[in-house]
C-alpha cells in the first residue's frame, strides 16, 4: 500500500499543473463563489418618461436607480427602451391617468426586487410586468441554460482534439505536412460546429416545447449571435487543448473555465449583484453575451441594433480565442530553435528517447 | 540495397541534387544534441542513419523535415508538399480505419479526386492492406500499422521519404516487406533517409551515417566504413585480456590497432557491425579520434 501511495505522491509531483490547481482553485473558487453569489438586487435600472418625468425621478425610492428621463417619451417608447435592454424598470408618467411602472420580467431578479418596492409603497402606480409576464424561471433560465449547454458540449469536446493528437504521436506527423496553423484551428472545429449547431436546435426546440419559453424575436438575429457564441465556445475548446500535456488537464482547464461562466455571466446571478472586485471577470466570458442575447431576442423581441454590444463581444472574443490558438498552433509546429513539435514536456520526453 | 552508392560525405556543394544536412547543431538547453553533423541523400538513394538510443537520430530526422532548427549549419530539403515522413509514433490516427487514414493524408497532400482514389487503391495493394482497408488503424498489427504510416507519407510520391524507425518493434517478416516497400520507393526515384538501430538494416543502405551522442562516429558507405578500420580483427575461443574485445556469438572478438595478436586468435574479414563497435572503441580509447570512412 506504501509503495502505490509513493507512486501515486511522485506522478502527482510530476504534474505541477493538477497539484497548482488542487491547491489555488479552492481558494479561487471560494473567493468568486463568496462575492458572486447574490441573488439580491440593490439598484434597479430605470427609466422615467411622460410629462411629469423629471419629478417622479426625483420622488422614485433609492432602489430605483434612474439612469434616464425623457418627458417627451409615450409608453411605446418606454416599453421600447426596456425591450433593447436600456434599463429594466419604465416609469411612464401622463397627465391625469395613474403612473404605469413597466417592469421587464426578462431580468428575473430586478423585476422582483422592483415590485416589491412598488408593493410596499403605497402610491396608485400600476405596475406592467413585461416579456415575461408570470416572472417564470423557466423563461429566463433556459434560454441561458442553452448556452451552457452548449459552452459545455463545445469546449470540452475541442479541447481533447489537439492534445489527444500530441499524445498519439500525429501532432508530429501534422507539423511535416503542408498545412497552415489556421488550416489545424478551422479543421479541428469545424465538425464541432456543425455538431453543436445541431445540439443548438435541439436544445431550443426542447425549450420551447417542453418548458414553453416564448421565442419572440428574430430567428436570425439569434443564429447570428449563436454561431458567434460556438465560435468563441469551440475556439476556447481548441486554446484549452493546445496549452494542454494531456487530456487530463485538458479536462480540468475546461471545467475550471465553465465554472466562471456558469456563477459570472448572469445567468444564475444578477450580474450588477456580483461584486465589481470579480465582476469584470464576467464581462471576459461569452456566455455573459449569449445570456443577454439570447434572453434578448427569446423573450423581449431585442431588435439586432439593440444587441450589437453582446454581437461585438463575442466577435472580439473569438478573433482573440482563434488568434491566440493559432498563434499556439505556430508554435507547436512551426521550426523552432532546437525544438521538436508537441509542446515543452512532449519535447523533453521524445529528446530524451531520440 | 538500392540506389547508385553516392556517399553521404560528398560536399553538398558536389551534389547538383540531393536533400540533407550540412555541419548542423543543435542544442536543448545546456544539452548538445547534434554537434556539426552532415548528411546528404541522393535521388534514388537510401541513406541510414544508425546509433543507439539518445545518439541523435531523431533530431536529426527532425532537423531534415524542418520541425527543429539548428543552432548551426545548413540544410537542404523540398517544399514541404514533396517531403513524406513517418515519425516514430508511428503517425497513424488509430480511430480512423486504413482507407480514412489515406484518404485524411491524400487530401493533406492536396491529392484529390479520381487520382487520389486510384493512388489508394495502389497502396493500399502495396502493402497488402486491400482487404483490412475498413480496418481501425488501431486494431491493425505493429508491422500493418508502419505500412500504412508509410503509404500514408508516400501517397504524393514525395521527393524526400524520412523514416523514424520504421522497423523497430516489427516482426522480420513485416521488415523483410518495409524494406521491400522501401527498396521499391527508392527504385522509383525517392531519396529516402532512415533512422534504424539494426546494423543489418544499415548494410543494404547505399550510405550510411552512424551517430554517438550527437556526433559523426562513421560516415560512408558500408564497405568504405569497413574498409576504413585500421589495424586486424580476430576471432578467439577465449577472452582476450584486452580492452578492445568483445562478445559475439559463443566466441570473442578482438581489435587489435597495430594487427599484433596472440598466436590463437584468427584473422577474419570485420562486418559493418563490428566496424561500428570499433568505430566506438577507437574513439573512446586514450587519445582516440573518429575514424574516417
Amino acid at each position: 500500500m506504501l509503495a502505490m501511495a509513493l507512486k501515486e505522491l511522485r506522478q502527482l509531483g510530476r504534474d505541477r499543473r493538477t497539484v497548482a490547481m488542487m491547491i489555488v482553485l479552492p481558494v479561487v473558487l471560494l473567493v468568486i463563489f463568496g462575492y458572486a453569489a447574490r441573488f439580491d438586487v440593490t439598484s434597479v435600472s430605470t427609466i422615467v418618461a411622460g410629462p411629469n418625468a423629471e419629478g417622479v425621478a426625483r420622488t422614485l425610492p433609492d432602489r430605483f436607480n434612474v439612469i434616464a428621463t425623457h418627458a417627451d417619451w409615450n409608453r411605446d417608447q418606454a416599453e421600447d427602451a426596456l425591450r433593447r435592454g436600456q434599463a429594466t424598470v419604465g416609469w411612464v408618467t401622463s397627465n391625469g391617468r395613474p403612473t404605469v411602472v413597466l417592469v421587464d420580467g426578462s431580468n428575473l431578479f430586478g423585476a422582483q426586487s422592483a415590485l416589491r418596492v412598488l408593493a410596499a409603497s403605497s402610491g396608485t402606480v400600476r405596475p406592467e410586468i413585461l416579456f415575461n409576464p408570470n416572472l417564470e424561471t423557466s423563461y429566463v433560465m433556459v434560454p441561458a441554460l442553452m448556452g451552457m449547454i452548449l459552452v459545455f458540449i463545445g469546449t470540452v469536446a475541442t479541447s481533447l482534439g489537439v492534445v489527444r493528437e500530441r499524445q498519439t504521436g500525429t501532432l508530429e506527423q501534422l507539423a511535416v505536412m503542408p498545412f497552415r496553423a489556421r488550416d489545424i484551428f478551422l479543421g479541428k472545429i469545424l465538425p464541432y460546429f456543425g455538431v453543436a449547431i445541431v445540439d443548438l436546435v435541439i436544445v431550443v426546440i426542447a425549450g420551447l416545447l417542453i418548458f414553453r419559453v416564448p421565442f419572440n424575436g428574430s430567428v436570425p438575429v439569434f443564429a447570428l449571435g449563436a454561431i458567434l457564441f460556438l465560435f468563441v465556445a469551440l475556439g476556447m475548446g481548441v486554446l484549452i487543448s493546445t496549452v494542454s500535456q494531456n487530456q487530463g488537464q485538458a479536462i480540468q482547464l475546461a471545467i475550471m473555465t465553465l465554472l466562471p461562466q456558469i456563477l459570472l455571466s448572469g445567468m444564475i446571478f444578477p450580474l450588477d449583484s456580483v461584486a465589481i472586485g470579480v465582476r469584470w471577470i464576467g464581462y471576459l466570458l461569452p456566455l455573459t453575451y449569449f445570456v443577454q442575447i439570447a434572453r434578448g431576442v427569446m423573450l423581449r423581441a431585442a431588435p439586432l441594433d439593440s444587441l450589437l454590444l453582446p454581437m461585438a463581444m463575442l466577435a472580439v472574443l473569438g478573433v482573440i480565442v482563434s488568434g491566440l490558438s493559432v498563434l499556439r498552433f505556430n508554435r507547436d509546429l512551426a521550426p523552432a530553435g532546437g525544438r521538436a513539435p508537441g509542446g515543452r514536456a512532449a519535447r523533453r520526453r521524445s529528446e530524451a528517447a531520440a | 540495397m538500392t540506389g547508385a552508392g553516392r556517399s553521404t560525405t560528398r560536399s553538398p556543394e558536389d551534389l547538383a541534387t540531393g536533400w540533407g544536412v550540412d555541419g548542423v547543431s543543435v542544442h536543448f538547453g545546456h544539452v548538445l544534441a547534434l554537434d556539426r553533423v552532415s548528411l546528404w541523400v541522393g535521388e534514388g538513394q537510401v541513406t541510414a542513419v544508425v546509433g543507439a538510443d539518445g545518439a541523435g537520430k531523431t533530431t536529426l530526422l527532425r532537423t531534415l523535415v524542418g520541425t527543429v532548427r539548428p543552432d548551426g549549419g545548413r540544410t537542404r530539403r523540398p517544399a514541404k508538399t514533396r517531403i513524406g515522413y513517418v515519425s516514430a509514433g508511428p503517425g497513424v490516427y488509430r480511430d480512423l480505419t486504413v482507407s480514412e487514414n489515406l484518404a485524411f493524408a491524400a487530401g493533406a497532400y492536396g491529392v484529390r479526386g479520381r487520382g487520389a482514389r486510384d493512388r489508394i487503391e495502389a497502396l493500399l495493394g502495396r502493402i497488402e492492406l486491400t482487404a483490412a482497408r475498413r480496418r481501425l488503424a488501431g486494431r491493425l498489427s505493429g508491422g500493418e500499422r508502419q505500412k500504412l504510416a508509410l503509404a500514408m507519407a508516400v501517397i504524393h510520391e514525395p521527393e524526400l521519404l524520412v523514416l523514424d524507425e520504421p522497423t523497430t518493434g516489427v516482426d522480420p517478416v513485416s521488415r523483410a516487406e518495409l524494406w521491400r516497400l522501401i527498396g521499391g520507393l527508392a527504385a522509383h526515384g525517392t531519396a529516402v533517409v532512415m533512422a534504424t538501430t539494426y546494423v543489418d538494416e544499415a548494410e543494404r543502405a547505399a550510405s550510411v551515417l552512424v551517430l554517438l551522442r550527437g556526433r559523426t562516429l562513421l560516415i560512408g558507405t558500408p564497405q568504405s566504413m569497413v574498409g576504413s578500420i585500421p589495424g586486424e580483427l580476430y576471432e578467439l575461443a577465449e577472452r582476450p585480456s584486452s580492452p578492445f574485445a568483445w562478445r559475439q556469438g559463443a566466441s570473442w572478438r578482438l581489435w587489435s590497432p597495430d594487427g599484433a595478436a596472440p598466436p590463437e586468435a584468427r584473422l577474419i574479414e570485420p562486418s559493418l557491425e563490428d566496424a561500428l563497435v570499433i568505430g566506438q572503441l577507437a574513439l573512446e580509447a586514450p587519445g582516440g579520434s573518429e575514424l574516417a570512412a
